[in-house]
């Protein structure tokens, strides 16, 4: 019982980093400008194909293709932040909501054109393979190396906001956008920058994921719920608090899968409604 | 008093019955000479024009954005189809049965719904909408899961059997389509809908000129769950059948992509955008779901950068125009 | 009229009312002056129900509404407008305004009966229009008009409440000086038992129009009185002029 238990709050908490990976981004621009991006985990899609592309096709190596699937997505994020997102800062949340859900259903048909609609693997480099033994149990190799990583982001992404101009920046304007262009912050342009910073870090989060559960066409629907309660929970622009969310949800998640598999999401989502009635600005949301 | 009455006039103006509208409807008569074997395509049509219509009640005149409409619309049909199974397959009373128990569900769920705005609004619909479809999913011993909802059986609609071609079914659907948008073109122009309008327009301001919003709110949203309902019980009862698809998140932005292809705060906007939407799905039938989708999306993307206010918005910006 | 005792409200450690009680006569024409950040708006947001006092109690006509929802102390004759224009762009003045007579009369939850039925209130609507010299617009939509005309909307809508005491937040606010003096002419104009407080800052425009006067300084009342008064007061022209002063230094 307490090997399972422990087992469980592992694999829980590294699915809660992977989690944290695919939705820090959204957090962050959501606190910015309020622009409410669904199609955030179609950003996770790129990441995750161009590592399947690059170690399936051109036999790059699983940890070489981590750069290129978070540049990938960064870059696209970029492109279509100029494009299209930045014509509708001021437009209605409807208008918003609806472009995205437009660009998610051209994802996912691109991609299962492209890809085809089975479940795509890529192969482990052999330390990543196999367990590791650690105070009499063992643990999946990988799942710690997602564990690390997932650290690792936020550690950087937390000293980076503390300490960097470019974070007082951020935090300025998540805090009070008015406030902060009035003190001649260009917050159109540190969007940009955290925008594709948010976009390759779901890409990364997505090249993540292949392993862990599996990556397909329909990746950026079935993750956006994940995404977005994560975002709920945790509270706009918050790192902390995507990071607890992420490692509370991925542990429930898992939990709830292992203890009650019978009820499938159904717990997840009463958790979410449960939450956002009762705090709709999130855990440790301030607005 | 001579000018008051000028005034008044302003308003019976408004809700004058234009001859587009009278030739519309007439119009929708025509399936049953001209495309006879096309008659349940239509009624599915009818049907999907109602859900779009009870939309737009909240949506175009309220103000209130939903990605989990479905959630109403599956359990009216849910509810209509397990009272034809387990108890008496009257259609008008199922209909009413379905209506109700979505009316109920909506004006519960209207109590926390309404005190939300934008993100946390749009993320409290659709996960409403995504619980109902797994209670629906995990309760199978009454839903039947994924496999639907079997044994539905149907009694004769006034004595009319539901026959092959569907005829009976059109007739049906449509008839509650014009009854239910009657009730809506009558709330569109009530001082209730001019209400619902003022805070579509700016929700801040109303209490300050005495309206209550959220009772307001609460109001529209349980008749809006209601025709929702209503619009799924007459699916189950031309089908025959209920599965787990009438609560998916997939319906929910359907009837939002309808609705916003039509034209959003027009009264025909989601009967417009049902039409033109589920049309070019049947021609386009052949096409994997997913293509669709493509198409769907980028449509979606289209209509939201140059045509913000849907095909009915575009076509009467162009009759300005020359004046 | 309007009465409040001893009203307290703070934002974690910033005091925006201090211990603010008031009694506003029937009838009188007060302004409410004072510096930016004084906490003038803050009074009559806490006056109107929009934010909740932390302590202290209201009274409109004797009777306590410091519980009641906003929209329930325009229900009993309190109204206000706003300092920036919260109108509905969409809605043309005289729908707009019809929503308030109909909300009074209680009509507004009817669904089931069409506009044309509710003549009377449509007529007032029109007649509200026509005293505020709206009616040449009365049909184009809100957006359209012209900003001096929306400014002129917010008090026709708080007017349609039928209200006993009307709080004027900066109602002249962004309008051309000539302009201003036509509006507060308008104001000057409404019924004469109607209790008026405005919040202005063209001391002109107060002196002129303000029967009394109020002034707030860092969310306190420091004074309350006539125009004499105020005019010759020491610690209001300490305020005004000594904010002068630094101004220029």
């Amino acid at each position: 019982m307490f090997a399972s238990l422990a087992g469980v709050l592992f694999d829980g908490f590294a699915f809660g980093m992977l989690l944290f990976l695919l939705s820090v981004g959204l957090s962050v621009t959501l606190g910015m400008m309020n622009f409410v991006n669904l199609a955030h985990c179609s950003f996770a899609m790129i990441g995750g194909y161009a590592t399947v592309s690059l170690a399936n096709r051109y036999g790059w190596p699983f940890l070489a293709t981590l750069p290129a699937a978070f540049v990938a997505a960064g870059g696209v994020a970029i492109a279509l932040e100029r494009t299209l997102f930045r014509r509708l800062y001021r437009a209605s949340d409807l208008d918003q909501c609806l472009l995205t859900i437009g660009m998610v259903f051209i994802s996912i048909a691109a991609y299962a054109f492209f890809y085809g609609t089975v479940v795509q693997s890529t192969p482990m480099p052999s330390y990543l393979k196999g367990s590791v033994q650690l105070f009499g149990m063992s643990f999946a190799a990988y799942r710690l190396f997602l564990i690390a990583m997932g650290l690792v982001v936020a550690a950087t992404l937390v000293f980076a906001l503390e300490t960097t101009r470019f974070g007082a920046q951020v935090r300025a304007a998540v805090d009070n956008q008015r406030m902060a262009r009035g003190l001649g912050i260009d917050v159109d342009r540190a969007f940009m920058i955290t925008f594709a910073l948010g976009g390759g870090l779901a890409g990364l989060g997505g090249a993540l994921a292949i392993e862990i559960v599996g990556l397909d066409h329909a990746f950026a629907l079935n993750y956006l719920v994940y995404v977005l309660i994560v975002v709920a929970v945790g509270g706009l622009g918050s790192i902390g608090g995507s990071f607890a969310a992420a490692v509370v949800l991925g542990v429930s998640d898992m939990a709830g899968k292992y203890y009650f598999p019978w009820l499938g999401a159904f717990v997840i989502y009463l958790v979410m409604v449960a939450l956002l009635m009762w705090r709709p600005v999130g855990l440790f949301g301030k607005r | 008093m001579e000018k008051g009455r000028a005034e008044v006039s302003y308003f019976r103006a408004q809700a004058r019955w234009r001859p587009l509208e009278l030739a519309f409807w007439a119009a929708t008569l025509l399936p049953f000479v001209v495309t006879p074997s096309y008659l349940s395509l239509a009624s599915q049509i009818a049907i999907t024009a109602l859900f779009a219509l009870s939309l737009d009640l909240l949506l175009g005149y309220a103000g209130i954005v939903s990605l989990g409409h479905a959630a109403y619309f599956g359990f009216g049909a849910y509810s209509a189809g397990l009272l034809s199974k387990h108890y008496l397959g009257e259609p008008l009373t199922g209909l009413v049965v379905g209506a109700a128990a979505a009316g109920i569900l909506g004006y519960v769920t209207s109590h926390v719904i309404v005190r939300f705005r934008h993100l946390a609004l749009i993320m409290l619909t659709l996960g409403l909408g995504l619980l109902l479809a797994e209670a629906a999913n995990s309760a199978s011993a009454l839903t039947g899961g994924a496999d639907g909802l079997q044994g539905v059986k149907m009694s004769p609609l006034l004595g009319f059997k539901f026959d092959l071609y569907g005829r009976t079914a059109y007739a049906y659907s449509l008839a509650v389509l014009f009854c239910v948008f009657l009730v809506a073109r009558r709330i569109i122009h009530s001082p209730f809908g001019l209400a619902l309008r003022g805070i579509r327009e700016n929700a801040t301001r109303m209490p300050a000129i005495g309206a209550p919003v959220l009772a307001h709110l609460r109001k529209v949203y349980t008749i809006a769950a209601a025709m929702a309902g209503a619009a799924g019980a007459l699916l189950t009862q031309t089908t025959s059948t209920v599965s787990l698809e009438v609560l998916s998140f997939g319906r929910s932005a359907d009837v939002l992509v309808i609705l916003i292809l039509g034209g959003a705060g027009r009264l025909y906007g989601g009967i417009v955008g049902a039409i033109i939407y589920m049309v070019a799905r049947d021609q386009f039938s052949g096409l994997n779901p997913q293509y669709w989708y493509f198409w769907i999306g980028l449509l979606l993307v289209a209509v939201v950068m140059f045509l913000p206010n849907g095909i009915l918005g575009g076509l009467s910006a162009l009759r300005k125009k020359p004046q | 009229m309007l009465s409040a005792r001893n009203l307290n409200k703070r934002f974690g450690s910033l005091v925006v009312a201090q211990d603010l009680s008031l009694e506003l006569p029937p009838g009188v024409r007060y302004a409410l002056i004072g510096p930016n950040g004084a906490g003038k708006t803050t009074l009559i947001n806490l006056l109107t129900g929009m934010l909740a006092p932390d302590s202290g109690r209201i009274f409109l006509g004797g009777d306590e509404i410091t519980g009641l929802k906003p929209e329930a102390r325009v229900r009993q004759g309190l109204a206000r407008t706003f300092q920036i224009n919260t109108v509905f762009p969409q809605l043309t003045p005289l729908e707009s305004v019809a929503i308030a007579v109909l909300e009074r009369e209680r009509h507004a939850h009817n669904w089931w009966r069409g506009l044309p039925a509710f003549a009377p209130a449509i007529d007032e609507a029109q007649a509200i229009l026509e005293r505020l010299r709206l009616a040449g617009v009365a049909d184009r939509p809100t957006r359209e008009l012209a900003y001096g005309q929306q400014r002129l909307l917010e008090i026709a809508l708080a007017l349609a409440t039928r209200p006993r005491v009307l709080l004027l937040d900066e109602p002249a606010a962004g309008v051309p000086k000539d302009e201003s003096a036509e509006l507060f002419s308008v104001i000057a104009g409404l019924a004469r038992e109607l209790t008026i407080l405005f919040i202005e800052h063209d001391m002109n425009v107060v002196f002129r129009f303000a029967s009394r006067i109020i002034v707030m300084v860092g969310g306190r009342i420091l004074l309350e009185g006539t125009p004499e008064e105020v005019r010759s007061d020491d610690r209001v022209r300490e305020v005004y002029l000594g904010r002068a002063h630094a101004r220029a230094a």
